[in-house]
């Protein structure tokens, strides 16, 4: 591996102290906004709270930045079917969470028969299975079996949508 | 003896037809699921929620009690069978397991974990009815200082014991603890942290936190790391053991339940440490030493026993003060919540039906586990070859279900991408999610006996430690958060003045 790409790689993790940085900042700045007048009940008001989980975060980001410039970086979880070896492919990611995307966009609209379809089929291709028929017929089967057994036998909300009277 | 009868009453709720097939259903479905590769503990009685939400609470907790037991034994079937290294709790298992089973003796590394979980559980199961009436008695008497400090105790040892990386941990905690914050305040009703989305006023419902976190996050972590090839399963028939099993395991899940079952009690406790213990403990005692690593039945009866008890002991805390020391406890109580029900010592006396007959559940769940799955384990071994494609596009199906019919919300499916990209964030770069999920459950409760503490007190700092209790667990907070501190500089001392040999390593 190159220099250049070693430093890069090193350097990802900035991010997540920037982003505990503004999520830190998110928290002070909604905690400044909160007035504290003839509500407040107690010698602690709503605030206090907030700043102290805000500076957190900020002393969290600026502590993890100079550990990570220092070179000691987190260790990546492993697990039973990863495989730390090769780098993360990003494409897998994507199309799953366009395949989740999907989902949202259509559980109401299109019911969860149909969503549930889109998202188990978009996810098998995601994964890269090449079975396209037999994963659909799975993904068909499967939100048809959870929305008969779960909405309908045990009366748990999940919508019909355009569905609604065929089902 | 209330309590035993309280307990008999428990045990007359489960018997009847309708809960003993809840109960089934649990271990069934609990144990299959663990058994998916990829899948731990907690992940299972997350993903498994939804079964439960039709179900009357009582009803609801036998199943959870069977998902619970079932979840943690699958486990210990994948990182024995699976030629790779899983989940953390059962990682010290695989060492001796998978050696045990690729050398043939797969049916004896399964028998002996079978049976020293039952055995664990049932020891675990015993202590805990022993020993939560006298938590709650204790807990009873402590104020909210006490409590504060008991949670802040929380925060700090999940955080700090656990994982490799103290400032990662911290920021796992703090995102949590925001995370806490969204909704209204509990004492003024003012909004944080809502941007003005009325939906985001509740706050953000614990059981999509779970599924995002631990569903979610972790698909999307595997499916950036997919192995090419699907690891290797090794094939096994019915479990059983000879006598010269017998006689080298007894001991191993008697000693593995000892260590398991306190430590599964603490705080920040946990699985892995014990079966660590034990693992080294049996190899220090076993009588052919040499065996450890070539697949010795000690290295699977003792941690796997040790595991089994940690997570009985887990229950004490969890049922008796309402604080959830590991993962799984964790989902569970956000399992409670969403009844209404709040673990904690009043639990014992506003439902005494509803906790004993969990209890109960725990010991039927655990005497189902081994009359099911010594004949099951062939099938079990089969849902190891799920492809993994199938696999994983099942696990976002299934969370995606789950989190939506909490409040029929789709906000609720965009939160739960959120975290779930988070999780996979968290996974990445080695923050630990337990912090996270502590701070969200027990973030707000902690807040609340803060102020209360102050309103006490009337805003004096001093009534943070007016109990004794207090006092105590402060003492110990102070302990865990300088141990580095100490350890570098007794480091120090020992090394500069000669270079005498430092002990066998820290304990």
């Amino acid at each position: 591996m190159s220099r250049l790409a070693r430093r890069l790689e090193g350097r990802s993790e900035l991010g997540v102290a920037l982003l505990l940085l503004v999520l830190g900042a998110v928290v002070l700045i909604d905690a400044a906004r909160i007035g504290t007048g003839f509500t407040q009940r107690g010698p602690v008001g709503p605030k206090a709270v907030p700043v102290v989980v805000g500076g957190l975060l900020v002393l969290c980001a600026v502590l993890l930045a100079r550990e990570v410039l220092a070179g000691r970086r987190g260790e990546a979880e492993g697990g039973e079917d990863v495989d730390r070896g090769h780098r993360a492919d990003w494409r897998t990611v994507l199309l799953l969470v366009a395949a989740f995307a999907a989902d949202i966009a259509l559980i109401e609209p299109a019911g969860w028969v149909i969503s549930g379809t889109v998202l188990f089929w978009g996810s098998t291709y995601a994964l890269g299975s090449r079975h396209h028929v037999r994963d659909l017929a799975v993904a068909v089967a499967l939100s048809l079996v959870t929305f008969y057994t779960f909405a309908i036998g045990l009366g748990i909300n999940l919508p019909a949508g355009i569905l609604q009277g065929i089902l | 003896m209330d309590n035993l009868n309280l307990l008999l009453d428990g045990f007359a709720t489960v018997v009847s037809p309708g809960n003993l097939l809840y109960a089934l259903i649990g271990v069934l479905v609990g144990t299959a699921v663990g058994v998916l590769p990829g899948i731990g503990p907690a992940m299972t009685v997350a993903l498994l929620l939804p079964l439960t939400y039709g179900l009357s609470p009582t009803g609801a907790f036998i199943m959870f009690a069977g998902i619970y037991y079932g979840g943690m034994y699958g486990g210990s079937t994948t990182s024995i069978l699976l030629n790779t290294p899983g989940e953390s709790s059962s990682v010290v298992t695989a060492i001796e397991g998978n050696k045990m089973a690729r050398s043939g003796r797969a049916a004896q590394a399964l028998a002996t974990a079978a049976i020293g979980s039952f055995v664990a559980g049932l020891i675990g199961t015993v202590l805990l009815v022993v020993l939560a009436p006298f938590v709650v008695t204790f807990a009873l008497s402590l104020g909210a200082p006490a409590y504060f400090a008991l949670m802040v105790l929380s925060f700090v040892a999940v955080t700090a014991v656990l994982g490799t990386s103290r400032v990662r941990g911290f920021a796992s905690l703090g995102i949590g603890l925001a995370i806490g914050l969204i909704g209204l305040d509990s004492v003024t009703g003012q909004q944080r942290l809502t941007f003005g989305i009325p939906l985001l006023a509740d706050g953000v419902d614990v059981v999509v936190l779970v599924v995002g976190i631990f569903a979610v996050g972790e698909a999307l972590w595997v499916a950036a790391h997919l192995r090419r090839r699907a690891a290797e399963v090794v094939p096994v028939g019915r479990p059983w053991m000879g006598r010269d099993d017998w006689g080298r395991s007894w001991r191993p899940w008697l000693r593995g339940t000892a260590l398991g079952f306190p430590f599964g009690a603490l705080p920040a406790g946990g699985a892995e440490i014990p079966t660590f213990l034990s693992y080294v403990t049996e190899k220090r005692l076993a009588r052919r030493p040499e065996e450890f690593g070539h697949g010795a039945i000690e290295g699977v009866a003792g941690p796997e026993a040790a595991n089994n008890a940690s997570a009985a002991g887990s229950l004490v805390p969890m049922l008796s003060l309402g604080l959830p020391v590991n993962a799984t406890a964790a989902v569970m109580l956000a399992a409670f919540t969403q009844y209404g029900i709040q673990p904690g010592p009043l639990l014992f006396e506003r439902e005494p039906q509803l906790v004993w007959a969990l209890i109960a559940s725990l010991f039927v769940g655990n005497l189902l586990l081994l009359v099911l799955n010594l004949p099951l384990a062939p099938l079990w071994a089969m849902l190891l070859r799920i492809p993994r494609p199938s696999l994983y596009a099942g696990i976002l199906f299934f969370a995606s279900m789950g989190a939506y019919a909490v409040n029929a919300q789709s906000l609720d499916l965009v939160i739960l991408l959120v975290l779930g990209l988070l999780g996979f964030a968290m996974r990445r770069y080695g923050l630990p999610v337990l912090p996270l999920v502590i701070g969200v459950i027990l973030g707000p409760r902690a807040e609340r006996q803060m102020r209360l503490t102050f309103q006490l007190s009337d805003g004096a700092v001093g009534g943070l430690w007016s109990e004794p209790v207090a006092v105590g667990v402060y003492v110990l907070v102070a302990g865990i958060l300088a141990w580095p501190l100490a350890r570098w500089a007794m480091r120090r001392r020992r090394v500069a003045p000669t270079a005498e040999p430092v002990g066998a390593g820290r304990s």
